[in-house]
């Protein structure tokens, strides 16, 4: 009886962890299901690279270029504000900071990464918005650099707590070496520390970046969801995000449109799957 | 001109201190802005009361309720499954290729961006199972995207516990499986509620899940039954500040106060809960 119970047991948290495993292939095998549509009317080539996204006209354009571009250039615009600073900070924290200090510092970005999305996206409204538009003289401040500055937030939690994991992991040894050979603390972490957590950097920087392709409610608020080609950081643009989360709710399920919607999906599970695989390759490349 | 190195050093630590306190400054614009403009508008009218005028009077009482059943309904989903998938991935896997492949499954589901969690929802729930845009159809989605949440924080609390309680039980005559309940899964406690909390104030804050999954633009009643659609407050402020002309700003400011305060209250009893114990472990 006691044996029974352990068998079954053993078998009931076995299934459970590869419940993961089967919920990946559901969501790819969904997606593929209701996308795969779509390119029966439709070549990929002209999916990829068409530069009309007019899903309601007659006739209808289903070229994704445009959000392509539009997240693109988002996601480009929120690394180099992010990157920057979550680098400093994750040094600061790991390195420098005294430890009320880094309780304050740590404790805050995880409420930082807390805040809901469309929270974030609310007060982008109500303060970034307004900012751009008065600052840069633009007629609106729905602009892809609206999106830039809140993503920018949004990804540095990730960033600096996966790359402050990193430098912490570094050998006590290499800093112990270069204090012996007189090197300052500040040499110390910008030539020994750092390069010895290099490929953990990189690792929490793209996980960042994935965050910030993947982000919906936030950017869809404040970048004017333009889908035409997109002209300069300073005009609005529209993300592949955003084109599903507005138009699916007016799509008929069984149109083109509906189909269209699932094929961004694909699009934006592959380009995930493919940051968060490399990502992990990364951090364990540190390991060995 | 050439600094010293120790005022090289002076300076680039300003630097970074600067950049550390620049990633401070969202959360409190964020909650600044939010008290400063929302506080006026809480009343207990607005808790209690059903929305009115097309939203632009009354109260956000079915959204605060929308948002607790479906937060309810995906823990009651994402927890006993999750908990065991961490006590599988702790306890008993090994280091072979299944368990590699569950482990980056793990990493992969919590890299999927919230909006395909929500066709996901679309297409199985709500479609294939024909479970209709419904709270169930949303509590299941936003159940699978908190699963990774539960399973990596559960899985480090569980592996935080040192391997020689094991080793003590399993000397005495213990199973497995008693081992676990009595030596392990106590002392694991803590951190599975921490990572549970999390979790739990993760659901309750997105909105592209639930978007297409059960989110009602405007329900002025509260939902009877597994099967209703049903307002939300994340979808609701959503709403209000995109899709609605001419709302009082106080409205929008209050209804973004009463999530972010939930969410932030979570969090705050998350951080509390794991100061408290890991001043206390005696390991």
């Amino acid at each position: 009886m006691k044996r029974l119970k352990e068998f079954i047991v053993e078998w009931a948290v076995k299934a459970s962890g590869i419940v993961s495993i089967v919920l990946v292939a559901l969501i790819f095998f969904f997606l593929l299901k209701e996308g795969i549509f779509l390119f029966k009317t439709q070549g990929a080539g002209g999916f990829l690279a068409g530069r009309n996204w007019y899903p309601i006209s007659e006739p209808p354009g289903f070229g994704i270029l445009p959000l392509v571009l539009g997240s693109l250039l988002v996601t480009f615009g929120a690394a180099l504000i992010s990157i920057p600073l979550s680098v400093a900070s994750a040094v600061y924290i790991a390195e420098i900071a005294p430890g009320w200090l880094k309780e304050v510092l740590k404790s805050t970005i995880e409420l930082l990464a807390a805040i809901p999305s469309v929270v974030l996206g609310f007060i982008g409204m109500m303060t970034v918005v307004p900012w751009i538009r008065s600052t840069f003289h633009v007629p609106t401040g729905l602009t892809a650099f609206a999106g830039s500055v809140v993503l920018a937030f949004m990804a540095m939690p990730t960033m600096i707590s996966i790359a402050e994991d990193a430098l912490h992991s570094v050998p006590r040894m290499y800093k112990e070496g270069a204090y012996a050979l007189g090197a300052t603390h500040w040499q110390t972490i910008r030539r020994v520390i750092l390069p010895a957590a290099s490929s953990g950097i990189v690792a929490a920087m793209m996980l960042g970046i994935g965050r910030v392709v993947g982000e919906t409610m936030a950017v869809m608020m404040v970048t004017g969801n333009a889908a035409s080609m997109p002209k300069g950081i300073l005009y609005p643009v529209r993300t592949l995000t955003a084109t599903i989360a507005a138009e699916m709710g007016e799509a008929v399920q069984g149109s083109d449109h509906y189909f269209a919607l699932f094929a961004i999906g694909i699009v934006l599970f592959v380009m995930t799957f493919m940051v968060n695989m490399a990502a992990d390759l990364f951090l364990h490349r540190r390991r060995g | 001109m050439m600094f010293t190195p120790r005022v090289t050093q002076k300076i680039a630590f300003g630097v970074l201190l600067a950049a550390s306190l620049v990633v401070l400054l969202p959360v409190g614009v964020v909650v600044f802005v939010i008290l400063k403009n929302g506080l006026g508008a809480i009343s207990w009218e607005f808790l209690t009361e059903m929305p009115r005028s097309g939203m632009r009077e009354g109260g956000i009482l079915p959204a605060i309720v929308g948002t607790f059943c479906l937060v309810t309904g995906a823990l009651l989903f994402a927890l006993p499954l999750g908990l065991f998938a961490a006590i599988y991935l702790s306890e008993y896997a090994g280091d072979n290729r299944l368990n590699r492949v569950i482990r980056l499954a793990i990493v992969n589901l919590a890299g999927v961006p919230s909006v395909v969690f929500g066709l996901f929802g679309l297409a199985l729930f709500v479609n294939f199972f024909r479970f209709g845009a419904s709270i169930l159809s949303g509590s299941l989605t936003l159940g699978v995207m908190i699963l990774p949440v539960i399973i990596t924080s559960s899985r480090e609390a569980l592996e935080s516990v040192p391997k020689s309680f094991r080793e003590v039980s399993l000397s005495l005559g213990a199973t497995r499986l008693q081992t676990i309940k009595h030596a392990v899964l106590p002392h694991a406690l803590p951190g599975i509620l921490t990572g549970t909390i999390l979790g739990v104030g993760r659901a309750a804050g997105e909105t592209a899940p639930i978007l297409f999954t059960v989110a009602a633009f405007y329900l002025p009643k509260l939902p009877t039954s597994l099967f209703d659609q049903a307002m939300a407050l994340p979808y609701h402020l959503y709403v209000l500040s995109t899709q609605v002309p001419n709302v009082e700003a106080k409205i929008r400011y209050g209804t973004a106060l009463v999530l972010l305060a939930i969410v932030l209250l979570m969090n705050l009893t998350a951080i509390a809960i794991r100061s408290y114990f890991r001043s206390r472990k005696k390991w």
